[in-house]
This record gives structure tokens, C-alpha cells and sequence, in this order.
């Protein structure tokens, strides 16, 4: 533990992105992955078994969100995966199935309650919803051998409250909700109270209706501590947005569709995913804040669900640890890697993306930001709140 | 054979069985799935059991009372529109489509070669702040500098109408279209003015279209939540984007399956009382009155 290999600059990430104070703990807690695995006397057993049956499937099946990997504008393949093939021989079946963590649970929740095998052999899911597959045992542990690379995991983002050796998950991408704004119509809009209250925002204003982006960064202006959710922090902050949904300044609450209310104008200031509009909304007068109260920064997490192959899943895990795999899938898709030494790699790909603020956040970016409470974020009682408040 | 010919009274049932095979399977053991899981209690981590939670549907009144109230109206107001809008077309194809009949009742359905979700989306370019509607209407001050059409009540209201127009127009003309020429012609030669053929004789045949018309727009769009999500504010919601949100974000599916119960059965009603105030002989067959 003590020679843990940390910097300086890992250590103020985990600190401030975690939202925890530098205290011992926490700095026992940033090598927390390297002697987790050393310290499970079962990990090693089962890592045995595996080795006994470690053979590569003919296919692997990849479950993931939209515009989430690199594709080749010209021939519409995916280089990443294509190289994945030639090297290991597996094919890939990529399935952009993931539209919304709730809508893709629903749609396979009985078959994953019954025991089935859903096809899947990678899901990536957002934090909350990995947590929810992890605690009722929808997903099996990764074959840690199989992923030398997860060295190159960003040491914050190391071990979640929900998953604290990262033994069944392991970072997707990474993205900050912050403020889009249209600088011509309105200017700058940098605080939560000028989207809720600026009366020449009046109707002209959008949320996000997954409830930890929205509530996250309202319980965190009104002061109150988002990581750890309390029934009345939680309760004034519904306050609040309810008023602002009473008075018509909410206009909606959205998905990804606020990209489009935003570039044709009927949306003047919006919260935002970092991705988004790093990729480029196609209009200039669009720009993008992180919020000085506080942003949430989330991460969508590969996981192997019951049924898939956890030595194929584990290789592909592997390959996209690699910093130059990582550098051409973040050139692409814009969000932030969760893959140490990217940054030095992404020149290769697109030099436009080297120093992207929000692609390659700096400390002080990252000190604004916080991870939501993954429990509240699945509280059914907090979010049948919010359903209210949003109108359903 | 022989079977058949000794038990003669079967066969009905016999050509019947495949039809009714398939409301068992598909209506049925389904409603009866939503029916268990409504009286049921629990949540997702620890497991939904059946409990008689009459509360539910207790719940399900007493606290989406307003939705089901919205849905009503906006449903109600989109069928009138609907009747209104299609009246004349169906009336207009029927009477004097000519040869042009089968390509104008194509141009009528032809939005429906492209999906739902894809034609509600256009509404919002049509209806889009910065776009030509709401230009002119600004320009004709009959809309303030600063007011809006997307994201209103108007909007949704005239997502729903257009979305199911064909389900009114449709029906309209099959009726219209049978109606025999010959007693028109007979009330203009017993001295009957246009208009008051048309509301003596015409209007009354087509009551069957106007039946049918009205229930296949006011059901679906009862139910609709499209329309208020993608073209309303979270204060146009409506009963099916509540019954959406219990179902898929809560996960409170004991709650979801109450609330399509309630619809469900409010539905009945309305239709029952409706069927009723038409006249079921009139509804199906339309007389001359």
C-alpha cells in the first residue's frame, strides 16, 4: 500500500472529483484497486477456473448508447472494432440498443430475473443503474487477469462507492452536466438561479429528465452536499424546481433532444452533457459552462451481464484500456476517457481535440464537479418526486 | 365429416374458435396479468407480491385526477377537430373526387408511410419559435413578440388531431360514400333546399362514419402521450405519459397497471354512455331521420 504508485495530481483529482476531503482514508482509498485485488483470497480462486476454460468466443455482443464509438465517416465501420477483430479474431455485434438506463432495464429485467441469457456480452450502463444490475446480481465479476491495461484507469474514478475494487464494472466514458448557452440570444448564463428565475429565460429553458443530472446540480447550488443526499436537501431543491416549473420557465425536460431545441432556438439555456456539445452542436453562438457550484460528472460502465462471456468481455475490456485504442474512440466521441495517457496519444487522431477543456479537463474544472449519490439516484421515493415535478 | 354433419349446431363455433383463440391469448391472459399485477404491492429490489392493494386504484384517482381530466379534454378537443377537419374533406372526396378518389384517399393516409414519432417531430419544426407559422402569426399580431405555439396547449392538442386524422377521415368517407344519391335527389325534387338535404338525409347516413370516426380518434388519443412529450410542457402531461413514467422510470408497475385499468375502464364508460346517446341501431346502420 505505501508505495502505491500515486502523483501528485491523482491525488487532488480523487479529492476533489469525489467531493472528499484529502484525509487519510481517502489516500488508502486511492490505491484501493490494486489491494483489492491481492487482498481476495476467492478473486484468485475464480481467476484459476477461468484460466482453465480461457478461450475467446466466436462473437462478442456489445450493448451501448448511441454515437458512443469512433465510426469512419466514409465507410460507416468502426475502426476500433474492426482492429479488435483482426487481432483477437472475434467478431463484434455492436448494438446500439441503450437509449435510456431505465428503458433498457425494463427491457430485459424479466429475463435477467428468470436466470435467461440476454445475448449480451458487454452492456454499458450509467453509474446508478450499474450499481442497481450489481446489487441484484444481474452481472458477473470480470476477469481481472484478462486486464493488465486497467492500470491505466484514472485513479478517481477507481473505486465507486457501489463497486469499490471495480471487480464487475469498468469505466465507459465520462461527461460533465453543466449550462449550454445561446450567446446570442441571451449571453452568458453561468448559474443555476439565472436558468430557474432570469425572467428573459422565461419558457426559454430545458433540464435533463435522468433525476441525478438535474437534482445533482440544483442540490449542489442551493449549498447542500450532492454526494450525500439528505431528505431535505433534496426535498428544497424539488421546492425550488417545482416553483420554476409552476411559474413557465421550465419549458421541458429532456433527453439528448435539447441539442436540437438548443440549435434551432427554441431553447435559449439548457443543462447539458459535456459530449454533446464538445462534438459540436453545428451552430457557433452555442457555448458550454461547467457550473461553479457544481457540475456532475457521471460515467457509463461496461458490465457483463449474467450469460455473456466473461473472458471475451474481459479481452475486449482490456483492448480498450490501451491509451492509443482509448485516444481513437475519445477523438470521436468527444466525452471524457476514463484511459490514463490519452491526452499524449489523441494528436494521432485529431489534433483539434488536444487541450479540449472538456474532453481533457483540468484540475480546476474537475475541482467544480461532483459524482451524485448513487443510492439517491434509485431512492423510488426521490424519484417518484421528481416524476411529479417533471409532470408524470 | 360425420362429426360435423351430426353436431351441425358447432360449426359457428368451429369458424369462430381461431378468432377467439387470439382475444384469449392476446386480450385476455394479458388483462388478466394487469389486472394481478395492479393489486399487487412492493418494489423492484425486494420483489412485487399479490396483496388485494386496492389502494392503487384509490391512489390512482385521488392523485391523477388532473391528468385523467387533461387527457379527457385534449382527447375530446382533438376529436372535434378532428370531425370538423374531416367532414368536409371526406364529404369533398366522396361527392366529388371523380376519378381522382383513390389518389386523394392516398394523399390521406400517405403521412402514415412515415412513422409516429417522426411526424410529431416535424410539428415541432412546423410550430418551432424561430419558424415561418409563428413568423406570420407575429407579423398579423395575432401572436405577442415574445409568445410561442411550441410547447403549448394549442400544440399538443394540434399533434393529437393531426396524428389521428386518418382514423376520422377514413371511416367518414366509407360512409359517405354509400350513401345512395337517389334519396338526395329525391329531397331536391320534394323541393328540399341543398342544405337542408344535406341535413336531412346526408348528414344522417353518415352517423355510422361519424360513430366509428370519433371512437378510433377519441380512444388512442385518450391514451396518448407522444403528443404531450414531445410538444408539451411537464403542465400538459398526460394520463399515458404518467402510466410511461410509473411503468418505466419508478418502476411502479403495481401503480401502472391500476392507472390502465382506470383508463381502460373509464374508456368503457364514455363509450357505453356515448353508444347509448347515438342510438346503437343508428351508430351501426344510420337512418334517414
Amino acid at each position: 500500500m505505501i508505495d502505491c504508485p500515486f502523483t501528485r495530481r491523482d491525488l487532488l483529482r480523487r479529492g476533489l472529483v469525489g467531493g472528499a476531503a484529502l484525509s487519510l482514508p481517502g489516500l488508502l482509498a486511492a490505491c484501493g484497486g490494486d489491494g483489492g485485488i491481492e487482498g481476495q483470497a476467492g478473486q484468485t480462486e475464480s481467476g484459476e477456473e477461468t484460466t482453465a476454460e480461457r478461450k475467446l468466443a466466436q462473437q462478442l455482443v456489445f450493448a451501448n448508447w448511441t454515437f458512443y464509438i469512433d465510426v469512419n465517416e466514409k465507410t460507416k465501420k468502426r475502426p476500433t472494432l474492426e482492429k479488435f477483430t483482426r487481432e483477437t479474431g472475434v467478431k463484434v455485434r455492436y448494438v446500439e440498443e441503450v437509449n435510456d438506463n431505465e428503458e433498457w432495464f425494463g427491457k430485459y429485467q424479466a429475463q435477467l430475473k428468470a436466470g435467461d441469457d440476454i445475448g449480451r456480452d458487454i452492456v454499458v450502463l450509467t453509474d446508478w443503474m450499474a450499481a442497481r444490475m450489481i446489487r441484484l446480481g444481474y452481472v458477473q465479476k470480470k476477469d481481472k487477469e484478462a486486464i493488465p491495461n486497467e492500470q491505466n484507469l484514472n485513479p478517481a474514478l477507481a473505486s465507486p462507492g457501489w463497486d469499490p475494487s471495480r471487480d464487475y464494472s469498468l469505466p465507459w466514458q465520462s461527461g460533465l452536466t453543466g449550462i449550454a448557452f445561446n450567446k446570442k440570444t441571451i449571453g452568458r448564463v453561468t448559474t443555476v438561479d439565472q436558468l430557474l428565475t432570469d425572467p428573459k429565460l422565461k419558457g426559454k429553458v430545458t433540464m435533463l429528465s435522468e433525476m441525478p443530472d438535474t437534482m445533482g446540480v440544483l442540490i449542489a447550488a442551493q449549498g447542500d452536499d450532492p454526494t450525500k443526499v439528505t431528505d431535505d436537501a433534496f426535498d428544497k431543491a424539488i421546492g425550488t424546481l417545482q416553483e420554476a416549473v409552476d411559474s413557465g420557465q421550465i419549458r421541458r425536460f429532456t433527453g439528448n433532444d435539447y441539442a436540437e431545441d438548443l440549435a434551432t432556438g427554441n431553447v435559449w439555456a439548457c443543462l447539458a452533457w459535456s459530449g454533446d456539445i464538445a462534438a459540436g452542436i453545428k451552430n457557433p453562438s452555442i457555448d458550454f459552462t461547467v457550473i461553479d457550484t457544481g457540475s456532475h460528472l457521471w460515467t457509463d460502465n461496461m458490465l457483463i451481464p449474467n450469460g455473456g462471456d466473461v473472458f471475451t468481455a474481459s479481452t475486449y475490456m482490456n483492448y480498450v484500456y490501451d491509451p492509443a485504442v482509448a485516444a481513437e474512440i475519445a477523438a470521436y466521441v468527444y466525452y471524457i476517457t476514463p484511459v490514463e495517457g490519452t491526452e499524449e496519444r489523441i494528436a494521432e487522431f485529431d489534433e483539434s481535440a488536444v487541450g479540449n477543456e472538456l474532453i481533457f479537463p483540468t484540475e480546476e474544472t474537475l475541482g467544480k464537479t461532483f459524482i451524485f449519490d448513487a443510492e439517491a439516484s434509485d431512492n423510488p421515493d426521490y424519484k417518484e418526486k421528481f416524476q411529479a415535478v417533471i409532470g408524470a | 365429416m360425420h362429426f360435423l354433419h351430426r353436431h351441425r349446431g358447432l360449426v359457428p363455433y368451429l369458424l369462430l374458435a381461431p378468432g377467439l383463440a387470439w382475444l384469449a391469448l392476446f386480450f385476455l391472459v394479458p388483462m388478466y396479468y394487469l389486472g394481478y399485477t395492479s393489486l399487487q404491492t412492493g418494489d423492484l429490489f425486494s420483489g412485487y407480491a399479490f396483496s388485494w392493494a386496492w389502494e392503487n386504484y384509490s391512489d390512482a384517482f385521488s392523485l391523477y385526477r388532473g391528468h385523467f381530466a387533461r387527457s379527457l379534454q385534449y382527447a375530446g378537443l382533438a376529436t372535434l377537430f378532428a370531425l370538423l377537419i374531416s367532414y368536409p374533406l371526406a364529404y369533398w372526396i366522396a361527392f366529388r373526387g371523380g376519378r381522382w378518389k383513390n389518389l386523394l384517399l392516398l394523399l390521406v393516409i400517405a403521412p402514415f408511410f412515415v412513422t409516429y414519432l417522426i411526424r410529431t417531430l416535424a410539428w415541432k419544426t412546423i410550430l418551432a419559435d424561430q419558424g415561418f407559422v409563428l413568423d406570420v402569426l407575429r407579423t398579423l399580431h395575432l401572436v405577442g413578440e415574445d409568445g410561442r405555439l411550441l410547447a403549448t396547449t394549442t400544440a399538443v392538442v394540434a399533434g393529437i388531431t393531426y396524428n389521428y386524422l386518418p382514423f376520422m377521415a377514413l371511416p367518414l368517407y366509407v360512409s359517405l360514400e354509400q350513401v345512395d344519391r337517389r334519396l338526395v335527389e329525391a329531397a331536391e325534387d320534394l323541393y328540399a333546399s341543398g342544405t337542408k338535404a344535406f341535413l336531412r338525409v346526408t348528414l344522417p347516413l353518415s352517423v355510422p362514419g361519424i360513430f366509428a370516426g370519433t371512437l378510433l380518434t377519441f380512444i388512442p388519443a385518450a391514451g396518448d402521450f407522444i403528443n404531450a412529450e414531445l410538444l408539451g410542457t411537464p403542465r400538459q402531461q398526460m394520463i399515458g405519459n404518467v402510466i410511461q413514467s410509473r411503468f418505466k422510470e419508478v418502476a411502479d408497475y403495481p401503480q401502472a397497471a391500476a392507472l390502465s385499468f382506470v383508463l381502460i375502464a373509464g374508456l368503457l364508460v364514455a363509450v357505453l354512455a356515448y353508444t347509448r346517446a347515438v342510438g346503437s341501431e343508428r351508430a351501426t346502420q344510420g337512418t334517414v331521420a
